[in-house]
């Protein structure tokens, strides 16, 4: 069986966002990691992998950095990684993403593909569906177990209040949940044999069946009106007091405001 | 054809088990506010088998008429036939602006729609507005007017971005839940309903549903809690979550949690606030033992009144708290209640 699991470098925001003076965030300022949704669809992909043999090529576009991602993906176990890079790509909304992705993806052979369900920097859950759509596979979204039957994925596809059991036929496109699963560490010895390979990069020319038009900035169809950071209403009253004293307050100012 | 043939406020008005989900309310009660700026009007698109009934109830809530979609084959949500269904209807009819649920169907639904009839798609927006693209001229370049304006925000709720689709039809937009104001329903009102069934055949897109399992709670959404009571690690264990459920019964509140509380399995999915849980909006929010992670905050801050209880008084929640208290739970939560008790019981 054949893997294939794109991945996303981003920005970590769980120790924290920084900020830059004048109040924009400061993006090199914080670690650039492989995106968790992205990384429980690379670890179900290594499940597979382990269990029934499977061999897993991982994809990410961005800039030249993230290759980090791809050897960490290596380290972990994937078996191929290929890094798309191109200026004329850059600035792509989620439409663009996908057709680039797409793009790269029609020159592989796959049974599987397993994005992660969203980025936590844009967190937009589109850009999977999408390829999906481009490459006129069956798409399972939020998954939160996978299984492999035969020629066919049996998923459980999570929704707010129930999950449902899907079978689709392969190939197929599969979103996978960060609860999906706990993803495994790197070994040192898969670190020391992911930089002994080759890491595959494309750019513009290697992209199959896609049009200049729907790629890059100028292929977005969503075009930003203005962006800025987000105004907070700031924090109210803190204090520090004893647990009766604490209740007391609590109690008159739910009176003032007459929740009470 | 030009842009300016596409005409009218389309809604997916999503149906789970032939109900009609809230959030299709909320979506009718927008794209009349936006709809009246372009002097057009409101269509409800309703997929499903056996729904037809449920057009009167879309037209209680601001839709002028409503499309249906009725097949066997939309029974239960699976993406291609609902996506098949929406792309054609958006075929059909032109629609200028699509506003669907970010719900879990909507986000499976929207971009796989949006990449069938090529056009772009907002993921969960905040606010929606009619506007020029760009927002000022620019010399030398066309501004657009009567555009959709869609704002959304983005990583984990620090910075906000305004995005237009100037150039695509229909331009599309997935609207966070909880967010936009459903309208008073009249009652009675009837819209002019429309049957459209673009035909299906099952192809190798047809996923096969297996087995519907729904999770048994008892509970109340906690979207619709005018009081809430959330819990984070902080609380310590799932039983110490009993004097949470305490604290809210006193106040008629409900029981919410952090995704840590979730990722920990002290409570389902289904309580979770936060960016990757639900967004919330009540009177009171109790945030206990809640450090206050952006993600959590973004699902949470538009609460009128916001109490804090943690012992960490450098935690995070303290900045969008209107009162936070710098404290032991254990020990503060209790005698809050039976204060609260003695309070109401008073009047």
């Amino acid at each position: 069986m054949k893997i294939v699991v794109c991945i996303k470098q981003v920005p970590d925001t769980k120790g924290g966002v920084k900020f830059n003076p004048d109040g924009t965030l400061d993006r090199g300022a914080m670690l650039a990691i492989m995106n968790p949704d992205d990384k429980a669809g690379l670890e179900a992909a290594l499940r597979l992998k382990d269990e029934c043999g499977a061999e897993v090529t991982v994809v990410t576009m961005g800039l030249p950095k993230a290759e980090e991602v791809l050897r960490e993906a290596m380290a972990m176990g994937a078996d191929k990684g290929i890094l798309v890079t191109d200026r004329v790509l850059g600035g792509a909304d989620t439409w663009a993403t996908s057709t680039t992705v797409a793009g790269a993806i029609r020159n592989l052979e796959y049974d599987l593909i397993i994005t992660g369900r969203q980025a936590i920097d844009g967190d937009t859950a589109q850009v999977g569906p999408q390829i999906s759509e481009h490459l006129d596979i069956p798409v399972i979204s939020y998954a939160q177990n996978i299984k492999v039957e035969g020629d066919s994925v049996i998923v459980e596809r999570q929704y707010e209040d129930r999950y449902h059991v899907v079978k689709a036929k392969m190939p197929c496109l599969i979103t996978a949940l960060s609860e999906l699963n706990e993803p495994r560490y790197m070994t040192p010895g898969g670190i020391f044999d992911a930089y002994q390979k080759e890491i595959t990069v494309w750019g513009r020319a290697d992209l199959k069946d896609v049009d200049d038009s729907n790629i890059g900035l100028k292929g977005s169809p969503t075009k930003i009106a203005k962006a800025s950071d987000k105004v907070r209403k700031g924090a109210g009253e803190k204090v520090t007091l004893d647990p009766d004293e604490s209740v007391s307050y609590i109690v008159d100012k739910l009176k003032e405001k007459h929740v009470i | 054809m030009s842009l300016e043939e596409y005409k009218g406020v389309y809604v997916f008005a999503q149906q789970v088990d032939n109900e009609i989900s809230s959030i299709a309310f909320e979506l009718l009660g927008k794209a009349k506010d936006l709809a009246k700026d372009l002097d057009t009007d409101v269509t409800a698109v309703l997929l499903g088998s056996e729904v037809k009934d449920l057009a009167d109830k879309l037209a209680e809530y601001g839709a002028d008429k409503v499309i249906v979609v009725d097949d066997p084959e939309l029974k239960v949500y699976r993406t291609e036939p609902y996506a098949h269904a929406l792309a054609s209807v958006i075929n059909e009819y032109k629609p200028e602006i699509v506003l669907v649920g970010a719900t879990a169907i909507g986000r499976d639904l929207g971009p796989r729609v949006s990449a069938r009839v090529a056009t772009g798609l907002t993921a969960d927006c905040t606010v929606l507005e009619i506007g020029d693209f760009p927002l000022q001229a620019i010399p030398g370049q066309e501004q657009k007017h009567n555009q959709l304006l869609m704002t959304r925000p983005a990583f984990g709720g620090n910075t906000i971005a305004t995005i237009a689709c100037p150039d695509n039809r229909p331009q599309m937009a997935t609207v966070r839940a909880g967010v936009m104001q459903k309208i008073e329903p009249i009652k009675g009102a009837k819209a002019v309903v429309e049957e459209f069934n673009p035909g299906f055949t099952p192809d190798h897109k047809y996923v096969e549903i297996l087995d519907v399992v729904k999770a048994v709670t008892d509970t109340v959404d906690i979207m619709d809690a005018k009081i809430l009571v959330s819990g984070g690690r902080g609380v310590g264990s799932p039983e110490n979550f009993k004097i949470l459920e305490d604290l809210a019964e006193v106040l008629g509140g409900t029981v919410s949690c952090s995704r840590a509380v979730v990722d920990s399995g002290w409570k389902p999915k289904d309580l979770q606030v936060g960016q990757t849980g639900k967004t919330v909006r009540p009177n009171v929010y109790f945030a206990i033992g809640i450090s206050g992670a952006i993600q959590h905050v973004a699902g949470m801050e538009e609460s009128d009144i916001i109490v804090a209880i943690n012992k960490d008084a450098d935690a995070p929640i303290f900045d969008v708290a209107d009162y936070g208290i710098v404290g032991d739970l254990n020990k503060i939560v209790p005698k809050l209640t039976e204060s609260l008790k003695a309070e109401i019981a008073a009047k």
